[in-house]
């Protein structure tokens, strides 16, 4: 006998982005996800859930953590994974997306789990394919699993969502982990602030339901969650912010602008951090305050829930 | 045939004459002979009967992509003129920026004698204002114009550098040219994908300020200013701009400017979720500058309509949105699109007409757009109130990149005729 609930817990085929999922499908998929930590903690993580299924890992861009992290989930379900890296290099960006789409179509795989520059690329590749996609980061869009995983960090410890205030630090304007939790969180009725040199928010930011500040001290005041986002290098050199240096200084995470938020407040960062430039060493490694390391934790149990709420609508047929 | 052709029981309407009334139109030997209540018929003239339809001077299409030379895949000067006879297009003019660019007298002969021998609508060409499209040495402007370039610009590229500009606007008026500008500073829009604003950053797409607009029309009302060269400013798209332009005119400065119908029909919301069929150039814009748009054309500040035509193949739209080329086609929707502006009750007929006809003839120095006795018989007959549904899948454009796909219009031309030749006539 088949359990139909989660197929009407969460009716997709994809999972593209935040946006547009309610808080039952989210509250769904974090209770799934809170099962697979117990079980991954285990010394036989194995399950058969996806026996026989293949995923594919389609990374149009460089990454280490998700990719392995996607894989994991894959294989800890018993699934069979392959991860392909397509250079960027070699050919203009883009130009072969439809191609490899059709191409990987003919090779019959379940799940593509796809990560791409471009924003958009993710759905317009979801649009010619016949298998589930999972959006692994497209562009400054959408990083839903990214997300996901942040809310699971914070309920564990918090044991809520409802009613947090939650700062959002650093590059909004380029982040599409910025715009994947601002849904989320809004969805599951937090309090979202972004805090930014205005040249690292984008237009409108307000209208996404975000209460903005330009000044850690104040932005961070009073808030239960502290989540800082990678500056990317190229953009540190006086282009959006004049150094390094005088990022830190004003928007850097250390010990004296975390006073300012709630004494229990949590540090998060999605990874890879850049140490010294937008959080402080110490702040970074204090167990009782970073839940840096619990997001990564956090991020297998995440995705093994997404890939079973999508097998639930995987086709079950032959193909023809 | 361009013998003698007799169109009778017509509404005649004509801009240039605050024309709209019943009667006859004859036309003899290529050229408008006589309009009046009821023209007397005699052997040997051909007789068409309106039945009440609409005749109006043939649209004049100030700004089209042509990919012939170069990416004829894409469009041909033969594709794109059935594609114009069919919308009622009568004159196109075409943008330089083919492959190799038209920037020299040879090309813009190239272009006048295919326009002669496939005996469509006419075809006419813009020339470069710089060599290759570059932006940094003057084309022999002068040359140019005696070889039958209509006018100077680097078509979808803005002349960027301001002396480059100064100096092209200087020489031009030496000859007294015009000069079109595509009116975006690159430097402000580098990057962007579409308009910035709360749709892009939902998008997480890289925006484009309708600031990049207003600057470069700003800076160039100033040089012409300085220089009093003619310039026109094509495909205008923001409520700032459209304002600039409305008070250099008060001032009395040289200067016209058109817009696109996607500026007028459509506004940002349109990409929806990455439809790269709505990504054009300048990107089309917040509701409010599209309302800015129909007041400029009602009030007159923009001058002319043009359908900004620009034909690409599936391969360039079916990207990711960062990726993909930027333009619509429009040379079969530019009337129908246009109507609506009346029939929404925005502007009135003579108005848009006026847009399409008469002030693109005024601004380039072209003949026609009139339907004066002795102007080349370039006329339309068209059902000004037929409802139906846009199907990209029947342009006989080779490139069917338009975001109007079932989109609900009212009016079509029913037939067009070229120096008194019919060159279209729809089946009904």
């Amino acid at each position: 006998m088949t359990d139909l609930s989660p197929l009407i817990a969460f009716p997709h085929r994809h999972l593209l982005g935040i946006e547009g999922l309610s808080a039952g499908e989210i509250t769904f998929l974090l209770d799934r996800s809170e099962s697979y930590v117990e079980k991954n903690r285990q010394v036989d993580k194995k399950q058969s859930l996806l026996r026989g299924r293949t995923i594919i890992n389609l990374f149009f861009e460089n990454s280490t953590r998700t990719r392995t992290s996607f894989e994991l989930a894959g294989k800890r379900l018993g699934g069979d994974v392959i991860n392909m890296s397509v250079a960027t290099s070699s050919v203009k960006k883009g130009e072969t997306l439809i191609d490899t789409a059709m191409t990987l179509t003919a090779m019959h795989p379940d799940v593509l789990v796809v990560r791409h520059p471009e924003s958009g690329a993710v759905q317009l590749l979801a649009q010619k394919v016949d298998c589930a996609v999972i959006n692994a980061g497209d562009g400054s869009h959408e990083h839903p699993t990214q997300a996901l995983l942040d809310a699971l960090a914070i309920r564990r410890r918090k044991g809520r969502l409802q009613g947090l205030t939650v700062a959002i630090c650093g590059d909004i304007l380029h982040s599409r982990v910025a715009r994947s939790n601002i849904a989320l969180l809004n969805a599951m009725g937090a309090y979202v602030r972004v805090v930014a040199p205005r040249t690292l928010l984008p237009a409108a930011i307000e209208r996404l339901g975000v209460e903005v500040f330009h000044d850690m001290r104040r932005g961070l005041a009073d808030v239960d969650i502290v989540m800082m986002l990678r500056l990317q290098t190229e953009r540190m050199q006086g282009s959006f912010v004049p150094s390094v240096r005088e990022y830190f200084h004003f928007f850097g995470l250390d010990y004296a602008k975390l006073k300012l938020a709630k004494p229990d407040a949590l540090i998060m960062h999605p990874g890879p951090m850049n140490r010294g430039i937008e959080i402080d060493t110490a702040v970074a490694d204090d167990i009782d305050r970073s839940l840096i390391r619990e997001q990564v934790e956090m991020g297998v149990a995440v995705r093994m829930a997404c890939l079973e709420a999508l097998s639930r609508e995987l086709s079950n047929q032959a193909p023809s | 045939m361009s013998g003698r052709l007799l169109l009778r029981r017509a509404r005649l309407l004509d801009p240039a004459q605050k024309l709209d009334t019943r009667g006859d139109l004859l036309i003899e030997d290529g050229r408008i002979a006589a309009l009046g209540p009821e023209l007397a018929s005699a052997p040997g003239i051909e007789l068409i009967d309106c039945n009440g339809a609409c005749v109006a001077p043939g649209i004049i299409d100030m700004r089209v992509q042509l990919r012939d030379p170069g990416a004829e895949h894409q469009e041909s000067m033969e594709s794109a003129g059935q594609a114009a006879a069919a919308g009622g297009v009568t004159t196109m003019v075409a943008l330089p920026n083919t492959e190799p660019p038209i920037d020299e007298v040879a090309l813009v002969e190239f272009v006048a004698r295919r326009s002669r021998d496939l005996r469509l609508v006419n075809i006419r060409t813009y020339a470069a204002a710089t060599k290759g499209l570059r932006g940094h040495e003057l084309s022999e402007m002068g040359l140019l114009a005696a070889a039958g370039a209509v006018a100077f610009t680097d078509a979808d590229r803005a002349i960027a550098d301001a002396l480059v500009m100064r100096r092209a606007l200087s020489y031009a008026r030496t000859f007294d040219l015009l000069l079109i500008q595509h009116p975006e500073e690159p430097s402000l829009a580098a990057g962007g994908a579409m308009n910035e604003g709360e749709v892009a950053t939902r998008l997480g797409l890289p925006g484009i300020s309708p600031a990049a607009e207003t600057i470069m029309v700003e800076r160039d009302l100033r040089l012409v200013e300085l220089t009093g060269a003619r310039l026109h400013i094509a495909h205008v798209s923001t409520a700032a701009a459209i304002d600039a332009i409305r008070q250099a005119k008060r001032r009395g400065l040289p200067v016209t400017c058109d817009t696109a119908p996607h500026y007028f029909a459509l506004n940002e919301n349109e990409i929806g979720e990455y439809r790269t069929f709505a990504k054009v150039s300048p990107p089309l814009r917040h509701e409010d500058d599209r309302k800015s748009v129909v007041a400029g054309l009602a009030d007159g500040t923009i001058d002319a309509i043009a359908s900004d035509h620009s034909p690409h193949d599936q391969d360039s739209k079916r990207l990711p949105f960062t990726s993909a080329a930027s333009g619509i086609v429009g040379l079969e929707t530019l009337l129908p699109l246009s109507l609506a502006l009346y029939h929404n009750g925005d502007v009135e007929l003579l108005g848009v007409l006026r847009a399409l006809t008469q002030r693109p003839a005024e601004i380039l120095r072209l003949p026609g757009g009139r339907l004066t006795v002795g102007s080349p018989a370039d006329v339309i007959i068209f059902d000004l109130d037929r409802p139906w549904r846009i199907d990209s899948d029947r342009y006989r454009s080779k490139s069917k990149n338009a975001p109007y796909d079932g989109r609900p219009v009212q009016g079509m031309a029913v037939r067009t005729i070229v120096g008194g030749r019919t060159v279209f006539i729809r089946e009904s």
